[in-house]
Order: structure tokens, then sequence, then C-alpha cells
């Protein structure tokens, strides 16, 4: 698996910080502002105090002016670090896009008059194509656009898109036509068709993801996003009335004291309002796509990153995924009358000039059984090569004939041949069969001598992530064309929650829509055109890079490194997006109690003494008190936005312990940790 | 005190038992099971559909169902306002009350519609026996109907799946009347009128006193006792969670409230039919744990703030402490503390009992002055209303109100265990969050600038008789139990004028037709909506933590809205007390 993410392109934090500086400043404008409610209320709130400030300045009331300054600053500093955590999570995808960028450089492209490769063609520019054009292209170009391969074959170095610097083989027809503008071939040629036009290529959306331009708040982020509003509506009643209900008590309850401050009063709204949310809010969406980036997945939208989190059912294909994909030999079962050794000879030499994965592990196990019997094949060895019709392969080598394949096959071969088949090898072929793998006859001029069994081999430790997953809710299904009889084995061996046999792409798009119907939400990884249907219904569709055209189209996120795992990883990336969401909002809100118990009595002791008994932190003055709190609500977003970034902690467990934890420590972490905060300030403070 | 903490959970203990059976008993009615009520009242039901002229099939839309519901009150409203501005013409009326006036006839039509039953009036000076019976007795089924109704329907919003409708809003009106709030009525009459209270339509007797005495220069030597059908007034007002006393004294009276055993059962009374619907709830859903958890969360909240209230009052006045009055808690001093405004029939913890009950039911009833409670009781009382009746709230609105707290709390907790939030197999999005905010946030709203108004212009200031926090309190009170659609009145403050009858009018109709309307939305879009399959993903919020958070939820959302309005009052008043001695920190020094 590569280890180059394409994130390591080109960005350090240290010049990634400086730029987030800068744009900190930049998104002062109010209609820059305006897009986050919460934190306009913010922006309106530190305007206002500075025309205050400057009042006080102007008419010489200085003991004032120091502290409204003070304030101000503060809030000020509240609203840049909100710009700053965005401008931060802005950042890294400005770099990525950057790298993306270099590779879409303005190309020329040779298109073809006719759709084959020989006919005439012309240069033009690669911003000029149509979808439904034809182009050449050869070793050392690059390829203009997205398109299909429909003739010739080519290694292509696709590094620009996945970061993966080893070349891919794309030829035409198939399930490897798909080819990536801006990428470039490095040998041989390929005819193929267009299938973007300019500016809606592969590269451009992905570029245009990375860079925030095409991001869509998602439903969640929606619903949040009312709710923190009317939370702010809410506290900004709060906070305006509280102007009559301090003028009432001052003068006509108590008569003492002052009316509160428009600063105090500001100073309170932005202490009670969600800012600590609505300021990571946006950073935290964008680093969602970031992580899943730095996986190698692109998503083409928020939307689908959020339903990766709530995916219930997992599509997952056996092979690469639960297997390694090859079956491998794994034992010999003699026919009476044959020994051991016997067979595995024949077996081996029937296999020494077979390539495919399952030939070499029959001469690797034969090797690792008889060591010192390692026969060769003469000169005159004939190599019989499988074929769909013979359903067998084999050699004929020193007047012997040695056949191995399919049970039936070869005892129709041996049949005719007139040779002896003895019952028993049915019964092996059944035991194996049914025990999951795959029985291969081996024959030896037209006698059974016995038979191999290939097994899928699981991947070790999939069965504990798949119990995890059941821990969490998500129910697992092995996708497979076996037989019914072979997937079941391997799905009770994988610890799957359910398996589809003999799987085509009708029976996988009925199976999702049955799940749909039932209420749950599915995720599926796909690559070959036919998977276009299904990953088209699939809640969350992951395309392989190596993928179609079609396939690619039909998905909503493509994983650049075609790792078939990567789907547990995308659901992991999308729950935690969600958990840091609702864990922030907690803590937020959560931070309004300390900070109440350090206004309150500040704002309304000159009012009444006694409420200076509800100073349960001891803050050294009044101002000293709302200043206090109004620095932590500012510090608290920096000190939160790796946290924003990086997301929150993510364990395989159940919902229930799950919220039990992070109940702990944003809920009730949110709780105290204001008090300690506030605290720590209020000493600083009285210090200076 | 610990006789205070044995007739709380005594009573706490008595009502959900009462309270099982009725719940099970609603599953029943509203359902299309068939029970002994429906096979003796079906033919009064059916017979009531057939003169309407009602399609009792007919499923409504949410939006229907609102309009049919508002339409429904209103039709209530301008026959009571009617009923009350003509008293003079009308029958049945042997004190010969003339009319009580258009902004006594609109406050008390609005404030008896929407179930808050804030009275600017005396009972026994102003209204008719038609009046009372034909008007306020009538309103007092219709308005707790009509809350009851909002719980069904946002019940059967988490029962059905995929469907258009929520109900048809006449069954439901039929059903709940005929089959629990009569039948109910009617046995808790009964028990009243046996302990003592009244029920006749005889006018006014004048009796001897035992002790005449001087007043002005005049020798007193008669009282007049106000008669009535009180009674049967008096078992709705309490079932209904409705509060309208039929005297001014209200529950203090002792023809309402004659004895101890009755004060108990009022309180019981009070609470039954809140409690009965969350156990219809569990049933609905199939989930009597969460039922359960439901009203865990309902106690978690309403039983401390109960013995605080009665903890506070018990322990007397430290003014009076400091210049050697006795408040000793003997039944010599009939449960001594702070007496001052309580019945020493109920005593001092019976009635901050009864506060705290009435209070946190959107009951108006009152056994005692609210306004002579110790300031932290009068606190209790204020945030059992200002939690936005929820602990466990009137009768059907206090459960749908909670439902929409725990729609957040579904909310913040789905996101934290990173799934798009789901309760009872509904995906809560973006819609239902915004619908359950307005739910909740329309009244702080309204509490806040009704206040806010209210201590700005002369109109409300001048109204207030105490100085001080104590006169912020009074303002405070006379705002939030009509925007709660409580009805309870502190007291303290000469509510009707002008001034206050429009303002509270104004509370009363904007809370009842512009919180609850939400409720039904939800109910709506949760209707239609498809069911996910549970697994162990999903949240189970019938745990013990999920019950925790929705109670910090609740505190938290109704609490933060408040504390500088509570500071400026009944805090503010409590830390003025002598035996209040506090380390004053160096702030404000």
């Amino acid at each position: 698996m590569t280890t180059h993410h394409i994130h390591s392109a080109s960005f350090s934090w240290r010049q990634l910080g400086r730029t987030a500086v800068r744009e900190s400043f930049r998104k002062l404008d109010p209609r820059v502002q305006w897009r986050n409610p919460v934190m306009f209320v913010v922006f309106i709130g530190a305007i206002l105090v500075t025309v205050i400030g400057i009042a006080d300045l102007l008419h010489g009331r200085w003991a004032e002016a120091g502290f409204v300054w003070a304030v101000d600053f503060w809030l000020w500093l509240t609203v840049l670090f909100a710009n700053f955590s965005e401008a931060l999570a802005e950042g890294q995808g400005k770099a990525q896009a950057a790298s993306l960028r270099q590779a879409r450089h303005e190309v020329t492209a040779k298109k073809l008059r006719e759709p084959r490769h020989g006919a005439a063609w012309e240069e033009v520019p690669g911003a000029s194509l149509q979808p439904g054009d034809y182009v050449l292209v050869e070793a050392g170009d690059a390829i203009p656009s997205d398109g299909e391969a429909v003739e010739g074959v080519a290694s292509v170095d696709e590094s620009a898109i996945t970061g993966e610097s080893a070349p891919v083989i794309r030829e035409g027809g198939g399930d490897r036509s798909a080819v990536t503008g801006g990428t470039r071939v490095l040998s041989d040629w390929l005819v193929v068709k267009i299938t973007s036009s300019a500016g809606e290529t592969f590269l451009d959306r992905m570029i245009r993801m990375v860079e925030g331009a095409a991001r869509r708040k998602t439903p969640n982020e929606i619903a949040l996003a009312v709710l923190l509003v009317l939370l702010t509506i809410v506290f900004l009643v709060v906070t305006v009335t509280l102007y009559p209900f301090s003028y009432y008590s001052v003068h006509y309850a108590n008569h003492s004291g002052t009316v509160i401050s428009t600063t105090v009063l500001v100073a309170l709204l932005v202490c009670l309002i969600p800012t600590t949310i609505g300021a990571l809010l946006p950073a935290i969406g964008i680093a969602g796509i970031m992580r899943l980036l730095q996986a190698n997945v692109v998503a083409k939208s928020g939307r689908a990153i959020e339903a990766a989190g709530d995916a219930d059912v997992l599509f997952l294909d056996k092979t690469g995924t639960i297997t390694f994909g090859n079956r491998q030999a794994s034992a010999f079962y003699t026919a009476p009358g044959v020994t051991d050794q016997e067979l595995a000879s024949a077996a081996r030499l029937s296999s020494l000039t077979d390539d495919t994965p399952e030939g070499k592990s029959i001469v690797l196990l034969a090797e690792q059984k008889y060591p010192e019997a390692k026969e060769t094949l003469g000169d005159d060895a004939k190599w019989i090569p499988f074929t769909a019709e013979t359903r067998m392969s084999g050699v004929d080598a020193g007047g012997k004939e040695l056949r191995k394949g399919a049970p039936d096959a070869v005892k129709a071969w041996v049949k005719e041949k007139g040779g002896q088949w003895p019952a028993e090898i049915d019964q092996i072929v059944q035991k194996v069969a049914q025990s999951g793998a795959t029985p291969l006859v081996v024959a030896l001029d037209g006698r059974g001598l016995g038979v191999v069994e290939l097994k899928d081999i699981v991947k070790p430790g999939i069965k504990e992530r798949f119990a995890e997953l059941r821990k969490m809710g998500i129910r697992t299904v092995m996708v497979t064309g076996d037989n019914p009889l072979t997937a079941g084995a391997i799905a009770a061996e994988a610890g799957v929650d359910d398996y589809m046999a003999e799987a085509k792409p009708e029976t996988k798009l009925a199976r999702i829509r049955e799940y749909h119907q039932e209420g749950h939400m599915v995720a599926m990884t796909g690559d070959g055109t036919n998977d276009a249907p299904a990953l088209a219904q699939a809640d969350v569709a992951v395309c392989m890079a190596s993928g179609t055209q079609a396939a690619r189209e039909a998905a909503n996120m493509v994983d650049l490194d075609s790792d078939p795992t990567k789907l547990l990883e995308i659901v992991r990336i999308g729950k935690q997006l969600l958990m840091t969401r609702g864990s922030l909002t907690t803590f937020s809100i959560a931070n309004d109690v300390a900070k109440y118990f350090a206004i309150i009595p500040a704002a309304f002791v000159g009012t009444y003494p006694q409420l200076a008994a509800l100073n349960i932190m001891d803050l050294s003055s009044p101002q000293s008190a709302i200043l206090s709190a109004v620095i932590f609500n500012a510090v608290v977003i920096p000190f939160l936005i790796p946290l924003a970034l990086k997301g929150v902690a993510y364990r395989a467990v159940s919902a229930q312990a799950l919220l039990r934890r992070n109940l702990l420590i944003y809920g009730l972490g949110g709780l105290i940790a204001p008090f300690i905060g506030i605290k720590l300030i209020d000493i600083v403070l009285s210090l200076i | 005190m610990n006789d205070a903490l044995l007739l709380t959970f005594t009573m706490l203990v008595v009502t959900i038992v009462l309270a099982w059976p009725l719940g099970a008993y609603m599953q029943r009615i509203f359902s299309d099971q068939s029970c002994l009520a429906k096979r003796l009242l079906g033919p009064v039901e059916h017979a009531i559909y057939a003169a309407a002229g009602v399609d009792a099939k007919a499923d409504m839309s949410w939006r229907q169902y609102a309009l049919l519901w508002i339409l429904f009150n209103l039709v209530g409203a301008v026959f009571l306002y009617l009923l009350l501005y003509f008293q003079n013409y009308l029958p049945l009326n042997p004190m010969h009350f003339g009319s009580p006036g258009v902004q006594i006839s609109f406050n008390t039509a609005a404030s008896f519609v929407s179930n808050t039953n804030w009275q600017d009036y005396g009972g026994e000076s102003t209204m008719s026996y038609v009046s009372q019976m034909l008007g306020m007795a009538v309103q007092n089924f219709l308005s707790a109907a009509s809350g009851i109704v909002l719980a069904l329907a946002m019940i059967r919003g988490f029962t059905r799946a995929e469907k258009s409708g929520i109900g048809n809003l006449w069954v439901d009106l039929v059903r709940t009347t005929l089959y629990v709030l009569l039948p109910l009525s009617v046995i808790l009459a009964l028990f009243f009128v046996e302990q003592g209270a009244i029920q006749n339509f005889a006018a006014y007797v004048h009796v001897d006193l035992i002790q005449p005495f001087l007043h002005k220069g005049q020798m007193v030597t008669q009282q007049v006792i106000a008669m009535g059908p009180v009674a049967s007034q008096e078992a709705i007002k309490l079932l209904g969670t409705n509060g309208g006393g039929f005297f001014n004294a209200n529950s203090g009276h002792p023809f309402e409230n004659p004895t101890g055993l009755t004060n108990f059962f009022q309180m019981v009374a009070i609470f039954l039919i809140p409690f009965a619907l969350v156990f219809y709830f569990g049933h609905r859903v199939k989930n009597m744990r969460l039922g359960v958890g439901i009203l865990a969360v309902m106690l978690l909240l309403f039983t401390p703030l109960a013995i605080l209230s009665q903890q506070q009052d018990l322990a007397g006045n430290p003014v009076l402490t400091t210049i050697g009055v006795d408040q000793k808690n003997t039944s010599l001093l009939a449960g001594g503390g702070n007496m001052e405004g309580v019945e020493d029939r109920i005593g001092t913890a019976g009635s901050a009992l009864f506060g705290a009950v009435a209070t946190g039911t959107s009951t108006g009833a009152a056994n005692s002055a609210y306004d002579s409670f110790m300031p932290l009781s009068g606190m209790v009382n204020l945030l059992l209303m200002q939690l936005g009746e929820v602990t466990p709230g009137g009768v059907g609105t206090g459960i749908a109100s909670m439902l929409a707290f725990v729609l957040i709390a579904v909310f913040l907790a789905g996101l934290m265990i990173g799934r798009t939030p789901e309760f009872l197999g509904k995906k809560i999005e973006s819609y239902e969050i915004k619908m359950a905010s307005l739910a909740i946030l329309v009244m702080p709203m309204l509490v806040l600038i009704g206040t806010a108004v209210a201590v700005s212009l002369p109109g409300g200031r001048d109204a207030v008789l105490n100085p001080g926090a104590h006169g912020f309190s009074e303002i405070l009170y006379a705002v939030t139990s009509p925007s709660n659609n409580n009805g309870s009145a502190f007291g303290g403050l000469n509510a009707n004028t002008t001034f206050y009858n429009l303002l509270t009018g104004l509370c009363v109709l904007l809370n009842r037709y512009l919180a609850y309307l939400p409720l039904l939305a939800i109910a709506g879009s949760l209707a239609a909506k498809r069911r996910i399959p549970a697994s162990p993903g999903t949240l189970n919020p019938a745990t013990p933590l999920f019950v925790v958070f929705t109670t910090v939820v609740v505190l938290l959302v109704g609490a933060l809205n408040f504390i500088p309005a509570l500071g400026l009052g009944p805090i503010a008043e409590q830390l003025s007390l002598p035996t209040a001695v506090h380390n004053t920190s160096s702030i404000g020094h």
C-alpha cells in the first residue's frame, strides 16, 4: 500500500500559519462574517465596543476607556481566532489544490479525425476538446482531459493525482479503460474518447472540492447551525432585556449602583452565545474533507462524508477486502492407491508452467512438502493452457499426459481416455467443496490421482475488525461471485453478518434497495462499469481510482489508492466529523455556566452588594472578572483548533460507551474547564 | 422536614400508582381496542359525531389539524367572551353581578381557552353561576382536552411511518373529554363533596359573627359567605391543570379545598393526567423503559426543587428569627416555618409543595399566597415555570414540550456518537430541530421581552406594591406565569390594570398559539418519515445516562435564559436576608 500521500505534496505548517494569519484579517469583511451568524454577532459587538471606546477617549473618560478597550481587544481577537481557524483549514485545501493545479497546465491535444489508431490528427488546445472527441496520446504526452481508452495499451503515470509513483496500465475496453486528464503516458499509445469538457474534469472537480468552492453545508451541519442561530437569538434577547432589568433595579428597586454598561452587556452576550462551536464549525467541516484526502480519498461532496458516518450496512468485496484475493493450494487428497508424494509431484509438474497465482501456489505447496523431489520437464514438454471450454490445463511431456482442472471436466477427460475414476474422488471433491474451498482434480494418463484443495485465505485480523463494526451497529455484507457454498464458508470464517453469493450487478442493486426499504444506509465500493448502477444507488459509493469512467461518475467518492479496505476508514472519518461537531457544541454550551458565575456578580454587585456571594471563583475585581471571562472565551478557540482539525478521538465501541465517554470529556469537562481557566486568567490579570 | 419529605414522596408514589392504570386505559381509549367505557359511552361518542357531521375516519394533515385546533379555540374564546360580557342578562346570577367589562372578559377568555386560567378578578365578587359553569368549567374541560390532543398527535408522529396525517382532531377531542376528563371529574367531585366542598346554586349566606369587631367606628356583626357549584368546577380545575379558582382564594378556600386529605388529592389530581400521558407514551411507542425514563427526567427536575421550596419555607423567615419570633416546626404552630400567607389547615410544607406542583404543571391554582413565600421558595415556583412547563407540565403540553427537549438532547447526543441523530426510529433533521427550538424558545423570549416592557413603562412599574428585588420578582412572575400558560399569581401586584390585562392576555395567546404549533409540525414531519431499524450503533434513550443528559439539557436551556433575571429578583432578595451571612469576597470593594 502506498504511504506516499498527496497531502505531503507542498506545504509546511509554518507557511500555512502565516497565510492563515493574513487571511484572518482579510475575512473581517462583513460579507464574509455574515455567512457565520454566531460570529457575525461577535463582529457587530466588537464594532459597537470600539465605538464606545472611541467615545470614551473623545470625552476623556480615561478610567472607563481602559476597561472598554481591553474588552474590545479581546472581542476582536475572538473574531480573528475564528477567522484563523477557518483560514487554516482552508489553507490546507489551497495548498493541496495548488499542487493539483500543477498537473492541469495547458496542453495541446492530438485530435483524431476518425476514432481509430492511425487516422489523421490535428493539434488543438486541450481546453477546446468536447465530450465525444477522440484524441491520440503517445509516450510523453499528457492526457488532455478525462476520457475512456478505446484502443491501445499504455503505461500511465498517475502520480499527479494519486501520489503513487509506480505507473499503471490503461487499455482500451474493459475495466481499466478510464484515463484522467493531467496524467501522462509513459510508453506506447492510447486512443482516448473524451468524456468531460474543459473545467469539468475529475481533476477540476477535485481542485474545487479541496479549495472549498464547491463546499455546501451538509444536512447535519444545517440542523446544528439552526440550533446555534436560535440559541444566539435567545441569548441576544437575554442580554438586551438585561439593560431594562438593570435600569429598573438601579433606579426603582434599590436606588444604588450603576446601570449595566453596554460594554459589559456585549461581553456577556459574546460569552453566552456558542462562539466556540460557531468559530470552529467551518473548520471542522473542511478538516473532515482534508482528513479524507489524507487517506487518499476524494469526496465529491461533504454530504457524502456525513453519510459515511451514518452508513450501517457495508457491502465489502470478498476479494481484496476479506481475503487475499487469490486462492491458494492448501492440501492434497489422494485417491486410493496413490501416495501423497505421487499426487504432489504430479500436481507440481502440471503447474510448473502455469503462471496463475493458483498454479504457483500448487508448486509452492508441493515443494514445501517434498523439497527433495524437484523433477523438471523435458524439452519436449507441451503446455496445455486453461481455456473456458476445457476448464483444464496441463502438460504433455515424456509421453505422459498430465491434467488438472475442474472436477467434472477432468472426469469427462478421464472417461474419454477410458481410464478409471474411483468413486472416492467424487467424495473428496464434494467434501472439499462443502468446506468452502475449490477442488482441483489431478489426473495422469486417464487416471484420477487425487484432489488439490484451493482455499481463499482470509486476511488475519479481519474478523476482529468486523466484530468491532458489529459493536458499533454496522452490518457487514460480503459480496462475491463464488457459489453459495464457498461464499458461506468464507463468510463464516471471516465473521461477516451476511453474504451475497454469485453476486451480479442486478442482484447487488436489488439487495441495496432491500436494505433501503428497511431504512438502512448502505456503503459500498466498486470499480467496474457494471457496478455503476449499484454505486449510484448506494448512499456512500466509493469508486477505485482505477475504475471505469461510468463507475467514477456514479460514485460519490473516489479512492485514489484503489484499496478495498478503505471503506472502513471512510466510515471512521465520517463518524469523527459528526462527533467533533457534537462534542464541541456540548462543550461550548456547558461553558456558559462558569461564565455566568463570573459576569453576573460582577455586573450587579454595585446594585446588590450581596450578589458578591455568587463570586464563587473569588475573582479579584468586577472588571477583572468580566475581562477574564471574555479572554477565556477567546483563547479557548485557538486551543481547540487542533482538535477541530484532527477530530475527536474515535473508538469502535457501542453508542452507549461512546456517549458516556464524550459526555464525560466534553460535557463535564466543558462545565469545569472554564472555572479553572477563568480563575487562572484572573490571577494573571491581577498580577499585571 | 422529614414530614415534608414523606408528604412529597407519598404524593408522587400515589400519583404514579394511579397514573399507571390510567395510562393503560388511555392506550385502549385512543386505539381501536374495545373496553368497558367504550361499550357504555360509545353511542354517545357516535351521536356527537353524527350531530356535528364529523367524519371520524378522516385523517388530518398537521396543517389541517393545527388550523382546526386554533379555530376550535377561537370559537370557544368568542363564546366565553360574549357569555362573560353579557352575564348580567343571563340566568343563575343570584348576586346580580354586572358585566365584568371588556378587559376582564378578554383577559379571562384568552386565559381560560388557553388552559392558563390567569385570573385578574375575584370569582365570588365578579362571576355569575352561569359564567362559572357554562364559561369557566366548560373551558376547563375543552382547554384541557386541547392540550391533551397535542400530546396524542405528537406521539402519533413517532408511532406512524410514511403517513401524511397525524390523526383526527374531533375524535381526539371527543374521546379525551368523554372517556378521560368527564369520568375522572365526576369521581373527584363526589370525593370533594364528601369531604366538605359545596355544590349549590344558592345566594350568598349572611351569618352572625362569633366575635363581632369594631371597624372604622362601626360594629361588624355579620359576614357574607359565598356559595356556588364549587366541587364540580374544582375537580376539572385540577385534573385539567387549569387552576382557575371558583373563589378568589382558590385552593386556600375551605369550600374548594376543605381538608388535609383533599389538599393531598388535589396535588395528586394535578399530576395524574400528565403522569398517565407519559405512561401512555411508553405504551404507544412500545418502549415503557423510555416512558419511565422521561418520567424520571421530570421527577429529577421537580423533586429537588419542590424539596428546596419546602425546606426554605419550613426554616422560617430569618428576619423574624432575629427578633425572637418562634417559628419552630411544631404542631402547635401548625407546622411552623414561614406562616405568612399560609392556611393553618394546610401548613407551610403543604403550601410550598402545592406551589411546586401547581407551577410545575401549568396549573394556576394556589392554596397560599406565593408572594409571601421565602425568596428561594418563590424562585422555585418561577423556575418550575421557566423550565418550560415540563415537570411534568400541563396536560398534554407537558409531555409534548418535554419531547421537544428530548429531540434537542437526542440531536446533541446523536452527533456526539457520530451519527445522524435518530429517536424512536425517526431521523431528527434540521426541520425538527428548527421546530423543537421554536417550541422551546418562544416562551423565554416572551418572558424576557414582556418583563423588560413591564419594568420600562410606568404602567408596569406602578402596579408593584413592594420595593426592592421582591418587586422585580413580582413583575417577573406576572409575566412568566401567563407566558407559560400557568396562570398562578404571585400577588403583590395590581394585575387588573389595562397594562397588565393587555400584556398578560398577549403573553397567554402568543405562547399557546406560537409555542405549541411547532410541536404539531414536528408530529407531521415525523409521521411522514420512514422508520429506521435500531442497531447497537443507535443511541438508546432509555438509559440512566441519557436521562441525566436530558435533565441537564432542560436545565441548561431553561435556566441559562433566566439566571440574570433571577439574580436580580429572588437571589438578590435571598442573599439580603440576615442569616444569609456569606464571606463577601473582594468583588465590589
